[in-house]
């Protein structure tokens, strides 16, 4: 990842009548990074996206998209920027490849729409009309639209709200190939889970403010919270071997099988060696660590919900 | 200019999709030449200054198509795609506002004019309707007419928040207009009193200008309706450059 700044906002806020959306935030965004912002709805996150995108005007702070404006140099940026909305919709009766065909014409440097439809795994869709397109079809429509102009930065707004299990993670693939293309990526969810799964770094919002920015991994890490290790071995155990291994702090059997609790990041490693070097073999193994989840929960006192 | 001529076409495309819009626009005027067509016939008459009932209708049916397309299509088209989102998704591209409102304003006016071709090719070919005028002067009054309905399509769209509204209101206005406006019934055939009341209504003013201008009167026996279609105009390109909201 280069350290190339891309995104800079500086005491970001918006007001919508006596509410206020978005509190005094401020961020950068690197090339070529995916970065995540995550929250229940109504914490900001699309009010932030869209003021990035130059789609809304900000009442105070300041913020720079390569360096440009997003308000004042609206048209320029929207040249190098790819944007997939929240909330949004093509004319019902448009076929997919008329849509792709006006968007490009949009442009002054467009893709090929042909190779686009084919990597949006729309090739045999081109001839369906918009209304008549699935929620992840559509979805897919919207990315293909928002990557017609090669940009260098793509902002991607509740990518994947309304899609099945399935369709959601060919989403993440997607966007992963987006990023091994060189761009970068600003995208917002409130999935704990797509945010941790996807995302360099993310960016905890709640109530217009960040609570937590760095990566997922450190995020969790900072949290200092218990994982656990279950597990059944064919063999005998010396429990008093696991106990006194540095980071765990107990060792329970049930139901047939070892619970282990501790923290640290050699916790699994440790455990793992200590019951094969003393000559019991692991039936089963599996780990419940902490996740985004338990972050959001430590640092807002409330659950994420969906 | 970027993206006007694609956008064109393919709002174009989309307006032949919409079976409404289409039969609007196109088949109802053509049918309701014929059903009248069929009724009274085209013979001169003194009671029309010697021209038959089709002569005097197709120009005033122009008016009903002019009505139709920016009462209804414009206001419908511009408040659902505002509604749905359309627009939102065109405002993330760098298009320009004006590139949106004016490829909508040449395809409705091309439909429009398209329509009213139509009826000139069936009254011609079916009822030998007669022309005394000017071409170039019917097609400019033609376009004057289009343009400040079109006007206040925008404005509707602009003004009122919603799309179901917005066509409610857009019928509401056009309807009357059609009856009272001699549009749909001559303005002969409409009592002395409703005259004197719908003088001043918007479509009065296409119908009157229209049906001089293909009979062959002058601009200048037209100068109030010319000058209050033109004052729509620009008053209504006024209001929807200050009332247009991509959301």
């Amino acid at each position: 990842m280069s350290d190339k700044v891309v995104i800079r906002v500086e005491h970001l806020r918006k007001v919508y009548g006596t509410t206020v959306a978005v509190e005094d935030i401020a961020f950068e965004i690197y090339a070529g990074e995916i970065f995540g912002m995550v929250g229940p709805n109504g914490a900001g996150k699309t009010t932030t996206t869209e003021c990035l995108e130059g789609l809304r005007h900000p009442d105070g702070g300041a913020i720079q998209v390569f360096g440009m404006s997003p308000q004042k140099d609206s048209y320029a940026l929207r040249e190098r920027i790819g944007v997939q909305l929240q909330t949004s919709a093509l004319q019902d009766r448009l076929k997919v490849w008329e849509a792709l065909d006006l968007f490009a014409s949009f442009y002054a440097k467009p893709v090929d729409t042909k190779r686009l439809l084919e990597q949006m795994g729309l090739a045999e869709k081109r001839n369906d009309k918009f209304a008549k397109l699935s929620g992840g079809q559509k979805q897919r429509l919207f990315i293909g639209l928002a990557l017609i102009n090669d940009p260098e930065l793509v902002f991607l707004d509740e990518l994947t709200t309304g899609l099945d299990p399935q369709a959601r993670h060919a989403m993440w693939d997607m966007v992963r190939g987006i990023r091994e293309r060189g761009k970068t990526v600003f995208l917002t969810t409130h999935f704990m889970e797509e945010a941790e799964r996807l995302c360099d770094r993310v960016a905890i919002m709640d109530h217009g403010k960040i609570v937590a920015l760095d990566t997922p991994q450190n995020l969790i890490h900072k949290l200092g919270a218990e994982s656990r290790l279950i597990f059944s071995i064919d063999g005998k155990l010396d429990l008093q071997k696991l106990q006194h291994l540095e980071g765990v702090m107990r060792v329970e059997p049930e139901n047939g099988e070892f619970i282990v609790t501790g923290h640290g990041d050699r916790l699994v490693g440790d455990v793992v060696h200590a019951i094969t070097t003393n000559g019991a073999r692991l039936r089963t193994l599996r780990t419940e660590q902490p996740n985004l989840e338990d972050v959001f929960l430590k640092l807002t006192g409330k659950k994420m919900r969906e | 200019m970027k993206g006007l001529w694609k956008l064109t076409f393919i709002e174009m495309k989309l307006f032949m999709r919409e079976p409404a819009a289409a039969f609007f626009t196109l088949v109802f005027p053509l049918m309701v030449l014929l059903i009248f067509g069929t009724i009274y016939g085209n013979e001169p008459t003194p009671f029309f200054g010697g021209y038959g009932t089709v002569d005097v209708s197709v120009p005033a049916y122009a008016g009903m198509i002019i009505g139709s397309s920016g009462l209804i299509g414009i206001t419908i088209v511009m408040s659902t795609y505002r509604e749905r989102g359309i627009l939102r998704r065109l405002n993330a591209t760098p298009v320009r506002p004006q590139i949106v409102l004016g490829a909508n304003v040449i395809v409705s006016f091309l439909m429009t004019a398209l329509g009213m071709v139509l009826l000139i090719v069936v009254g011609k070919i079916v009822y030998g309707l007669r022309f005394a005028g000017n071409p170039l002067s019917l097609f400019a009054g033609f376009t004057l007419s289009s343009l400040s309905f079109f006007a206040l399509g925008f404005v509707l769209a602009g003004l009122i928040p919603t799309a179901r509204t917005a066509q409610v209101v857009g019928m509401m206005l056009f309807y009357p207009m059609l009856f009272l406006c001699g549009a749909a019934v001559p303005l002969e055939v409409l009592p002395e009193k409703v005259r004197q009341y719908t003088s001043l209504l918007p479509l009065t003013q296409v119908v009157k200008l229209l049906r001089g201008l293909w009979i062959g009167e002058s601009w200048g026996q037209h100068w109030t309706e010319a000058g209050v279609l033109a004052a729509m105009l620009l008053v209504g390109v006024a209001i929807s450059a200050k009332t247009f909201r991509w959301e």
